[in-house]
Order: structure tokens, then sequence, then C-alpha cells
């Protein structure tokens, strides 16, 4: 579809939806009347700087329903973020929302060369978080023979990925990578394991992490993005080419804005990356701030989609580090440790001794690189510091450590370790 | 000559050192010599052992990082200065010293040592040009 198209109909629906929220959405409505702004003003998606933001903050303080839109027996479902610490986000979805979602999804699993003779491996994990439920329901709407594992249980993973023959895999890259080093020990190799293709998403991960992916598990590794707030997975998805995510702009239209100012940035500029949600009934979420750093690129793709692409994160800006006041993403530090040849499984300690930040990283030592000398060793830690230093612009005290020492969870890696209780 | 030596990286922990002559002497490993090389986070353990190739399968299936290398093994007379005319003949020639620790000896008057040098060929041919006596797998 022309881009001219597609903005055209993202027009015509933003119209409706800020409408819509203004009318059924109290909360919003609030919000707009605060700004000033009225539905009227708003004629197009060249007006969507006068809408207001809404914030994570927002979204919390509305527990439960204040950001409802349709009324509750129009509703079918409630998801829920992965919050630890205060109230949870929730997140409600009509018939309609969830069939949006699957749609979504399911381009996804299209974009990864699914089809209806695939058997996909659904490891997320299911419940309130959205991964599950939206793979599931994706690979559904494809087709596909779909294997609900949801996560953990590694053992019943492994025996259903090789005697039913799955050849699709949708989990967390760190799952995935433990999935693979447990293939590996069981003797299979990149050619004997049946998967042709995994979707990953829901933490950071990085060029190099996809290489080793794909290099151990004999796969393509499809990079997937979304959030409960605007819908779950599926919100972008990448194709073939792995040079950005598409975002579905159908229903959700992206901006890029100066996260300190909140102006919005033209295409191509690194900033904050914010969504509005251009059909959804029951969460009509608009102008929703990820606080994930992104770029947008308009440049036509190889796959032939003009849905815009999206790169990846380069951060959230809650995952950012600020060690001795330099900011420290955890994907810097594991740019650094492919480059020098050594494993991913290592984990960030920043502490506060006498009012100065600690920062540590322990790098778990792969068997085959261990050398009995602790001379050899010292430098090996003393070059892998310089090399951080040369990053990150601080240098941690690095430590290496015997394999598999540093905790390991089947869900999302636990890698940073914080103990300076810098918030109340 | 050179004999293989099992070396195991550990935690620096309790219970990780009974941990692994544990997973060992289930095997019927029989363990000759060892030496421990430890800094605050972790600990090199340097085995002389009965089969070492094995030993290392056991212990990477049990999860831990193990290599078998080559050392220098040699004898000394069991007497004043014994070492140190080793030492002083290394010593001469440019020969670092990586790590060296004394083995079980087994035979009355001599004292027996192992030692990784940064140049193994050439240390061994040192020793042997210089009458010392280098020991293999047979005698220890």
């Amino acid at each position: 579809m022309p881009v001219e198209e597609i903005k055209k109909i993202q027009s015509e629906k933003l119209v409706k939806q800020v409408k819509h929220a203004y009318e059924d959405v109290p909360y919003y409505r609030d919000l707009m009347d605060k700004k000033g702004v009225k539905p009227e003003d708003i004629h197009g998606i060249e007006d969507l700087h006068k809408l207001p933001f809404l914030e994570k903050s927002d979204l919390r303080e509305g527990y439960p329903y204040a950001m409802l839109g349709k009324p509750l027996e129009d509703c079918v479902r409630i998801q829920s973020t992965s919050g630890t610490t205060g109230k949870r986000v929730i997140a409600y979805y009509t018939q309609h929302d969830i069939d949006l979602w699957e749609d979504c999804c399911a381009r996804a699993l299209v974009a990864a060369g699914a089809d209806r003779e695939d058997v996909v491996q659904v490891s997320y994990g299911y419940g309130l978080f959205t991964g599950g439920p939206g793979l599931n329901g994706g690979s559904h709407k494809v087709g596909c023979l779909t294997l609900p594992m949801s996560s953990g249980n590694t053992e019943r993973q492994l025996q259903f990925m090789t005697d039913l023959k799955a050849t699709v895999i949708c989990c967390t890259p760190s799952y995935a990578a433990y999935l693979g080093e447990s293939l590996k020990e069981m003797g299979y190799t990149p050619d004997t394991i049946p998967l042709k293709a995994g979707i990953f998403g829901a933490e950071a991960w990085t060029e190099e992490n996809r290489r080793e992916l794909e290099k151990n598990l004999g796969i393509k590794a499809y990079d997937i993005y979304g959030l409960t707030e605007i819908s779950g997975p599926g919100v972008s998805f990448e194709c073939e080419e792995q040079g950005g995510m598409h975002i579905n702009e159908d229903h959700f239209l992206a901006e890029i804005i100066n996260p300190e100012t909140g102006e919005p940035l033209p295409e191509g500029e690194k900033g904050e990356l914010v969504f509005t949600c251009l059909d959804k009934e029951a969460f009509p979420v608009i102008r929703y701030r990820t606080r994930d750093i992104c770029v947008l690129s308009r440049k036509p793709c190889s796959c032939g989609r003009t849905f815009i692409r999206m790169a990846k994160p380069m951060g959230r800006s809650d995952d950012m580090l600020i060690i001795r006041g330099v900011n420290v993403f955890p994907s810097q530090i594991e740019a650094v440790l492919i480059k020098e040849g050594c494993s991913l499984n290592y984990q960030i300690k920043i502490s506060r001794v006498n009012n100065s930040d600690t920062f540590d990283v322990y790098v778990e030592l792969p068997p085959e690189q261990f050398d009995d000398s602790v001379k050899n060793l010292s430098a090996k830690e003393k070059s892998l510091q310089a090399a951080l230093r040369s990053m990150l612009g601080i240098g941690p005290a690095v430590h290496l450590v015997p394999p598999k020492t540093i905790a390991r969870s089947e869900g999302k890696a636990v890698r940073i370790i914080d103990e300076r209780k810098l918030y109340d | 000559m050179a004999i293989r030596q099992l070396s195991v990286f550990v935690e620096n922990k309790k219970g990780t050192l009974h941990e692994i002559t544990d997973v060992l002497a289930k095997s019927g490993i029989d363990l000759r010599s060892m030496s421990i090389a430890d800094t605050s986070d972790y600990g090199i353990v340097r085995i002389i052992a009965s089969d070492p190739e094995r030993a290392k399968e056991i212990l990477n299936a049990a999860g831990h990082a193990a290599n078998v290398r080559s050392v220098t093994a040699f004898a000394v007379p069991d007497q004043p200065g014994g070492l140190a005319k080793v030492l002083s003949i290394l010593e001469e020639n440019g020969i670092d010293i990586e790590y060296m620790y004394a083995l079980v000896t087994k035979t009355v008057g001599k004292a027996y040592a192992v030692m990784r040098t940064n140049d193994e060929d050439k240390a061994e041919k040192l020793l042997n040009d210089n009458g010392i006596e280098l020991l293999d797998e047979a005698h220890i």
C-alpha cells in the first residue's frame, strides 16, 4: 500500500479515535481539556502533536478502569504488564481488539515464513502476560499447528519440540539461548534441530545475540516488538530483511519525540517512541510514551512492505543505568562481551560504598576458554575491563566466573542487580 | 616427556573443592597430587590424576570448566639446593615459570615437582641437557 494511502487511513482513524476517547473515557477527556484541545481540533495525523501524552503513571493511577472505552459487558479479556512494584497496568479488550491484535501477530508469523504447514511452539508465558496469548492467537489465524507450551518445564519443551518437529519457536531470546544449550547437551546439532525460525521478543537482545541464536539453533531469528499498553506483541515485527521492525501502521501510529521536551522529532532522528492506538475500542490509548529510545525509517524495504520500520530499541530509559553519573546501557556491555569472544551469561552488579558507586561485571567463562594460569585469567579480565571502559566511558571491575554460576531464570535473565536503592 | 594435568575453574566458595573431589571419587579417579591457586573470586584446582581425560569429561558433564594440559615434571635430589639448581638453569635461559608445585614422591632420596613454563619444549630440553631427570606418567 502506498505511504500516502496509509497516512490517509491513519488520519481518518485518528479523528474517530480521538472523538471516541474524548466522549467515552473521562480520564482522557480531562487530559484534553487541561491542554485545551477538543476533538474538533484534530483533522488528521498532522494534528497529533496537539494531543496530550499518556504516561505509564497515568495507566497505573487509572487502575483498574479509568481508561475503559467500552462498557465492561462488551469486553472479553484482561491482560496485564509484568510490573513488580506498585499497581499493575491492566489492559482490556473487546473481541474486535483481540482480533486486531491477533492479526498483528499473524503478520509477524507470516513475515517469519510461517504457513499452514508449520508447527509453532509458543514458549512465552501464558496468562496475564501478553506474549503467549498473542502469538497463540496469531498462530491460529495463520492456520499453524500450535503448541501452547508456555514458559518453563524445559524438559517437556525439548521433548515436544523434537518429537512433534516444531518449525517455529516464539519465546524470549534468553530462553531460546537456554534451550539451545540444552539441545547441544542432548547431542543435537543445528542441522538436526527441527526449527527453521524463531520469533524473539519481550526483552532486549542484540545483533550479536541474533547471530549466536541463528548459529546454535540453525534458524533465522526474527525480532518482534510490543507492549501490553498498546496491545501486546506484534505492534511491530521483522521481515526476512531483518533490517528493523515494520510497525502495523493501520492500527498503531508511531512518533518519535524528544524525551526532555516532548517535541516531535523528524523521521530518522533518535528519540522516545510514542504510540497511538488508532482503532482499539476498549483501551483507546493515545500518545502513549513507551520510554523506548528508538529511530524510525521510511526507507523502502526489500520485502515490499511499505509500513514504516523501527530500529531495535537502543535501550529503555528505565533500563538505562546511571553509574557514577555515566549512562550505561546493558546492550553496550553485551556488544563488548561478544566482540571479545565472551559468553553472554553475565551479570551487572551496582552498589554504593562510601557514597560512590561500585560497578562490577561478572562473566561466565566458557570451558574451552579456561586457562589454568591466574596470570592469563587476570590478563583477560583486564582486557575486558579496558574494552568496557572504552565503550562506556567507565570501567567496571570484571570478574570471570565458572560456567553456570550466574543464576539463570527460564523466563527473563536477571542481568542487573542494583543495590543502591536510589529511589524510595 | 611431559605429563598431563587436569585443571578445574571453580568459584571461591565453601564446598566446591569437596564437590569436585567427590565427583571424581565416585568415578574411581585416583588423585596423585593437587595444588590450588586462589583469588578472592575464583580458584584454580590443578590435579595430577590417574585418567585426566576421563576426569575432564566427568567434570564437564557435571557442569564444571575443566581442562587438560601438559606440564613438565622432574626429579631432583632431595637435599638443600636441589631445586635451586633447576631454577637457576631456567632463569639463565629466560624461561618464565607460570606455577610450580611439589608432587608426592615415590622414590627415597628424590623430590618430585611439576611446573608450567612459557616454553615447555625448551625447558625440557634444558633440564635434559643439564642432567635433570624428567618424569613421565609411568613414574607418578
